[in-house]
Parts: C-alpha cells; sequence; structure tokens
C-alpha cells in the first residue's frame, strides 16, 4: 500500500497524537461522562488507521502490525475475563464489582467499571485496527 | 451454583488466551482445545447427574431478583438445559479429537481452536440463558463464529458459501432481535421466566403474537427448516469436515429447534395453533429434504440435506405435543447429532483419503478404509431407523406418537421419510464402499489413529443410545428434558421460585 | 405510533435490499439498513415523554419520568454485535472479488444446486 502526499502526511503527523489522547481520555472517563472502553478505542483504532493511510504499508510493518494487533487484541479480552473471573475468587460471583467503589463522579470510582474500560479501550482498539488491516492491506493468501 | 458458569467463560478463556499461545508453539493449540473440551464435557456429566432433573439458577454478578422480580443476568439448567449441554459437548469433544490430525492440512490451528471454542462458548451461553437478549448476544457469538468456520479453507467456493450463510443468517438475527424487541415493549421483561408470568396474565394479544410470528420465522431460518432452508446445503458441505459435523450435529438445533421450543412451550404457552404450524413445518421438512437429498451426487451436500430433513422429524415429534411426541423428539435430537456428527466425519475421512466428494467418482474403499466403513455402515442404519440402532427407537417413538395423537397421516408420511432415507444411504454405500475398487484408489490408506479413534467412539453412541429409553438412564436424561417441555409455564415457578 | 411503522418500513426497505439486490456490496448494505431499522426501533421503544436521562443523582424532583435505561444498553450491544458481523461480511466481500473478479451474484455461482 502507497502514502499519500506530502500535505497529508504533515498534517496526520499533527493530527495523531490529539486523536489518541481524545481516545484515552475517553477511556478513562468511560464511567462519568458518555462513551467508554469502545468509543474510546474506536478513536485510538482511528489514529492508526489514520497513519498507515497516509504514509503507507510495506508487507514488513504489515506482518508486525497484524501480528500486535492480534496480540493486543487478546490481552485486551483476556484482561476483561480476568477482571470477571477475580469476582468468583473474590466473592464467588462472575462480575462483582469488588473494588471500593469510592465517590460517585471523581475520577477513581465506581469498582471495576473504568478497569473494565481501560480492557475494552485495548481490545476493541487492537481489533479495528486488525480488521482495517485485513479488508484494506492484505491480500488473499499473505502469510500473516 | 458457579457451575453453570464454568459451561462459559472457560471455552472464553481458552479462545482468549489462544491466539497467544499457538504463535508461541502450534502443537499446544491442539492439547489446550482437547483440554479444554474434555473438561467441559466432565462438567456436563456431572452437573447433569447433580441436578438429577432439578432446576439451577446462577445470578450473575450476584444480582438476585427482588421481591421475585428478576433484575439481572440469570443462567438457568432444568432437565432440556442439562441434556442439550451433554450432547453438545460430547460432540464438540470427539469433534475436536478428531481435528487434530483433520486440520493439519489447513494453516493456522490456532485460529481454527479460538473459533472453535467461542463457538462452543455461544451454544452452551444460549442453552443456559435465562434471558432472550442474552440469548440473542450468545446465538450471535456462535453465528459469527460459524461464518468464519465454514470459510476456514478461503477457497473459492467456501467464501461464496459462507457469504450467502452471512445473508440470510444476518436476516434471521435482525427479525429476531426485532421480534425482541416488540417483545419488550409489549412485556416490559425479558427475563424468559418472568415473561412467561406476564403472558399468562395478558394473554395472546395481537402484539405478543407478532413477536412470536418474528421469532418463529427467525428461528426457522436458524434451524433450516424447508422454507427457510436455502442456506444449509452449501454452507454445510463447505466447510471443513469437523466443523461440517458440529454445524449439522448441534449448531442448527442449538440455534432453531431449542429456542423454538424454549419460547413456545415455556414462555407462550403451546396452543393448537402453534402445534399446528410446528407440524406442518416439520412434515414438510422430512417429505422435501429427503427428495433433494435423493438426487445429490456430492457426498457432504447429501447429509446435509438429510439433516433437514431429520430436523424434520424432531420439529414433528415435539410438536405432537404428547408426552409421548415430545420425548421423541428431543431422543431423535440427541440421536441426530450422534449420528449426523459420524456421517460428516466419515465424509471427511472419505475427503481425506482421496480429495474428492463425488459419489460416482469414489468406489470400493471399504477394504482400504475398514474403520470408516464400517462406522459409516452403522450411522447409515441409523439414521435410516434400522433397528437395534439409535434412530430406530426414536422413530419409532415419534411415528407411534403420531398414530397416538391421531395424526395418521403425518405417521404415514414419516414412515415414507424414512423409507426414501433408506434408499438414499443405501446408494451412498453402494457407491463409496462397496463396488469395485477403481484403479487410482489403490493406495488409499486409513485414516490416522485419532480420527479413528473419534468416530468408533460415535458408532458406539450410535448401538448404545437405545439404552438411554431404561428408565433408570431416562430418569436423568431424556424424561426431565420432556417434563420441561410438557408442562410448560411451570417453568415460571420452577426458576424464580413462589 | 407513527415512529414504530417508519422504523419497520425502514427494515422492509433493508430486507428489499437482500431480496432485489444482485451486487454483493448492495446486499451487505441491505443488511446493515435492517440491522439499524431494528436498533432505531428498539431504542423507541425506550422513550418516555418528557423522560430525563436515567442518572441516579440526589436532587431529583419527586414524580421525574425517566426515559427506560434496558433498550439503549441492549442496542448498545446490538450495534457492537452489528459491528462485528458487518466488518466480517465485508471482508468476505472483498476477498469474493479477489477471487471471482465481480461483485454480481449471477456471476459467483461455483455452488451447483
Amino acid at each position: 500500500m502507497k502514502g499519500m502526499s506530502v500535505i497529508v502526511k504533515q498534517i496526520s503527523r499533527l493530527m495523531y497524537p490529539s486523536i489518541l489522547v481524545l481516545g484515552v481520555y475517553i477511556i478513562l472517563h468511560g464511567h462519568l461522562t458518555p462513551g467508554g472502553g469502545f468509543a474510546g478505542g474506536v478513536l485510538i483504532a482511528g489514529a492508526f488507521t489514520l497513519l498507515v493511510l497516509a504514509y503507507g504499508a510495506d508487507e514488513v510493518t504489515t506482518a508486525r502490525g497484524k501480528w500486535r494487533a492480534t496480540l493486543g487484541e487478546s490481552i485486551g479480552i483476556f484482561l476483561f475475563w480476568f477482571i470477571a473471573v477475580l469476582g468468583i475468587v473474590q466473592g464467588g460471583y462472575f462480575f462483582l464489582n469488588m473494588v471500593n467503589h469510592g465517590e460517585p463522579l471523581q475520577l477513581f470510582s465506581a469498582g471495576i467499571i473504568p478497569l473494565c474500560n481501560i480492557a475494552i479501550g485495548i481490545e476493541v482498539s487492537a481489533a479495528l485496527f486488525a480488521i482495517f488491516i485485513t479488508m484494506s492491506v492484505l491480500k488473499l493468501g499473505d502469510k500473516v | 451454583m458457579s457451575l453453570l458458569l464454568y459451561f462459559i467463560i472457560v471455552p472464553l478463556g481458552g479462545a482468549f488466551l489462544l491466539p497467544i499461545i499457538s504463535r508461541l508453539r502450534e502443537s499446544l493449540s491442539d492439547w489446550v482445545g482437547n483440554a479444554i473440551t474434555a473438561l467441559l464435557l466432565y462438567c456436563s456429566v456431572y452437573g447433569v447427574i447433580t441436578a438429577s432433573g432439578k432446576t439451577v439458577t446462577y445470578f450473575v454478578g450476584g444480582w438476585r431478583p427482588i421481591a421475585d422480580i428478576p433484575v439481572g443476568i440469570n443462567l438457568v439448567m432444568d432437565g432440556l438445559s442439562g441434556l442439550m449441554l451433554l450432547i453438545v459437548n460430547i460432540v464438540a469433544l470427539l469433534v475436536t479429537l478428531y481435528s487434530v490430525n483433520y486440520m493439519a492440512r489447513y494453516t493456522d490451528k490456532g485460529k481454527y481452536y479460538t473459533l472453535f471454542l467461542l463457538m462452543v462458548a455461544g451454544l452452551n451461553g444460549v442453552i443456559l440463558s435465562g434471558d432472550l437478549f442474552n440469548l440473542f448476544v450468545f446465538l450471535e457469538i456462535t453465528a459469527i463464529a460459524s461464518y468464519a468456520l465454514v470459510a476456514f479453507g478461503i477457497e473459492d467456493e467456501e467464501l461464496e458459501a459462507s457469504f450467502k450463510y452471512q445473508v440470510l443468517g444476518g436476516t434471521a438475527s435482525a427479525l429476531i432481535l426485532l421480534g425482541i424487541a416488540v417483545f419488550y415493549q409489549t412485556t416490559g421483561t425479558l427475563n424468559l421466566a418472568d415473561a412467561s408470568r406476564v403472558i399468562a396474565g395478558i394473554g395472546h394479544t395481537p402484539t405478543v403474537l407478532f413477536a412470536g410470528v418474528l421469532f418463529m420465522a427467525g428461528f426457522c431460518l436458524k434451524a433450516a427448516l424447508i422454507p427457510f432452508h436455502a442456506w444449509l446445503p452449501d454452507a454445510h458441505p463447505a466447510a471443513p469436515a469437523p466443523i461440517s459435523a458440529m454445524l449439522s450435529g448441534v449448531v442448527i438445533k442449538v440455534l432453531g429447534v431449542y429456542p423454538l421450543c424454549r419460547l413456545f412451550f415455556n414462555v407462550y404457552g403451546i396452543t393448537p395453533l402453534i402445534q399446528d404450524i410446528f407440524m406442518v413445518l416439520g412434515v414438510v421438512s422430512i417429505i422435501l429434504g429427503v427428495f433433494l437429498a435423493l438426487s445429490q451426487w456430492d457426498f457432504k451436500r447429501l447429509l446435509a440435506y438429510h439433516s433437514i430433513s431429520q430436523i424434520g422429524y424432531v420439529v414433528l415429534g415435539i410438536g405432537l405435543g404428547t408426552p409421548l411426541g415430545i420425548l421423541g423428539g428431543l431422543f431423535h435430537l440427541i440421536n441426530h447429532s450422534v449420528f449426523k456428527s459420524l456421517l460428516f466425519l466419515n465424509a471427511g475421512s472419505v475427503v481425506y483419503a482421496t480429495d474428492t466428494r463425488e459419489l460416482k467418482e469414489l468406489g470400493g474403499l471399504q477394504r482400504k478404509m475398514p474403520v470408516t466403513g464400517a462406522t459409516s455402515q452403522v450411522a447409515s442404519f441409523s439414521i435410516a431407523g434400522l433397528p437395534p440402532f439409535n434412530g430406530f427407537w426414536s422413530k419409532l417413538i415419534i411415528i407411534v406418537a403420531c398414530v397416538q395423537a391421531g395424526q395418521m397421516l403425518f405417521a404415514v408420511l414419516a414412515v415414507i421419510g424414512s423409507i426414501l432415507t433408506l434408499l438414499s444411504f443405501l446408494k451412498v454405500q453402494r457407491y463409496v464402499f462397496f463396488d469395485a475398487l477403481k484403479e487410482k484408489w489403490k493406495n488409499v490408506r486409513e485414516v490416522p489413529f485419532l480420527m479413528c479413534v473419534s468416530m468408533i467412539v460415535f458408532a458406539l453412541l450410535c448401538i448404545g443410545m437405545g439404552l438411554l429409553l431404561l428408565p433408570q438412564i431416562s430418569a436423568v436424561t431424556l424424561k426431565p428434558a420432556a417434563d420441561v417441555l410438557y408442562t410448560g409455564l411451570e417453568y415460571a415457578t420452577k426458576v424464580l421460585g413462589g | 405510533m407513527i415512529v414504530f411503522i417508519l422504523a419497520v418500513l425502514l427494515f422492509l426497505v433493508g430486507l428489499y435490499g437482500i431480496l432485489v439486490k444482485r451486487n454483493i456490496i448492495k446486499l451487505a448494505i441491505g443488511l446493515i439498513i435492517m440491522e439499524y431499522a431494528v436498533n432505531l426501533f428498539f431504542v423507541l421503544a425506550g422513550y418516555r415523554e418528557g423522560g430525563t436521562a436515567p442518572i441516579l443523582d440526589g436532587d431529583l424532583a419527586p414524580g421525574t419520568v425517566f426515559v427506560d435505561p434496558l433498550p439503549q444498553a441492549l442496542v448498545l450491544t446490538a450495534i457492537v454485535i452489528g459491528l462485528g458481523t458487518t466488518a466480517l461480511l465485508v471482508s468476505f466481500a472483498v476477498k469474493i472479488y479477489e477471487k471471482y473478479d465481480t461483485f454480481d451474484i449471477r456471476k459467483i455461482r461455483k455452488l451447483h444446486g
């Protein structure tokens, strides 16, 4: 996949850090404001996608990106599973909200919900990036 | 009892870890996949024996019902769920055992087991789920995993079949979700037990029935009953053999027949109209399915058409609504899981050895592949309903129940369907295993050991499952399952108490 | 009532697309329209006239009406599921195009029967 013109490259280089920060903000504030793991994850995946579209990707970076996306996906979803299973260990119930709930409407509150949001954020950003790579860059029969 | 949860979280956890594990060492994924399905089989046997027909409920997150009104997600295992869990996990274990050698010819076993375990988790979730929306979510997990698995070989035909399957499966899901929306708007609840009470209160109003029609269309599409069958003969043969065995063996039942039974017997309460719809769909599927199968020359495609026909028997039996009919229908459901999975594995072995599915090109494989031949004869006799194999008993019960219920026409049609099935399988046996050995198959060898083991266990089940009708064994397996459907609306009391 | 009928009409538009169109991308679009019509229907089912956001806050006047939060949660789940199915469907469409060099389902017919 080939890259785009200099203008596009420059602008995406300027834009992508702020998109990433916005994504992280939405993930971390998921339990307080609209949004959460899924919406933030989509934004993060969008930042990566922007870079790939602007700068292009050769076979080596595609293979590496695909493997990292798979790894991130597995780790994120496993983290989510692990948090839920901890509930069984702690109190006998799946998804038991066992962490201290804290003050409502503070950043550190709502027990396991922010943790779940972070796990979902990792999972969704990696998964959407993997989908993007699979659909646009990879050709049938590529070994990745 | 948190045992119920393990059926869902154990395969999910395995599926999430496998992409990483298989990257480290490919062979580890075989071990993990088989260990998890073995564990699930152990759990289901243990669960069915300890529950012994009683209803077990689990509240996720500790959200217990307040004043008998459920507020959280609950999982329910009663007799019917227990029976379905048992058969799903038996088939899953034997299929993963078969996959160890069979899937070696495809690349990336790690992804295969990931998708397979997701599918098993979804199937178990559909069976255990106690509310409608959760059921939908697990149904979609199973469906997405199976779309991907059908196209696992990414050849032209597989992609095409999977696309067709996805479009029709997606339509079915949309219909089901629309049904759920209408249902929720009318009854104000999604919990099956609670909804059953609400419907008993308000009766079958037009909106409730409209939701019912949407459910009927959606789940019949998933079950591939005859007017809705178009995707099945493409999708099931295109998949790798172990997946065909799963799809035909358990997926169409768990995604199609099981929710239909659960909704219309336990939530809506069965009425003569619904019974008539079930029976007519069943009989049409029996006859048309078997006629379509007769003209097929592709081994797996023929088996796929027989799946449609055999599901017809299940729905006919259950639709009769008498205790004997329901028992026969459920018994045929589990029997069909066993012999149809075995037949697909046989077809897979033939493909493994010869690389063709065309009946006319094969011939005389009996001497070269004795295990595959013998097990496929057992399965063929089972599906055709010859005594003493399991298919005979369940078909006998269904036909006797038809006669008892005064449905002579349906009984006669069921017998005709059975005879045509026998004919069709005599054709298979003649063209594949008997006849003269063709020159090009001289060097064909029997399939590897593990594949043989899996087929032999299935064949033994085919022979031995008639024993399920013995009163002592039936009391913990078939009887409670049939009772759940027969007692219908008592489901709400059993789940919520009071 | 009229909004529900319109949502069902949108559903039927999607169904029409699936039944009539011959291009696999248009089939996918039909499916997506259908999914979203259902989501719309479901969200509307939870709407209450004059309702506020269902957040339990200290200073709420008695008799405040909430919109029903359950359909919103369910529709969010359904949207995520829809994302999964759509991604799979579209990537298969792309692969089919690579194999057959056409989007026309009348020309994609290697399966018999």
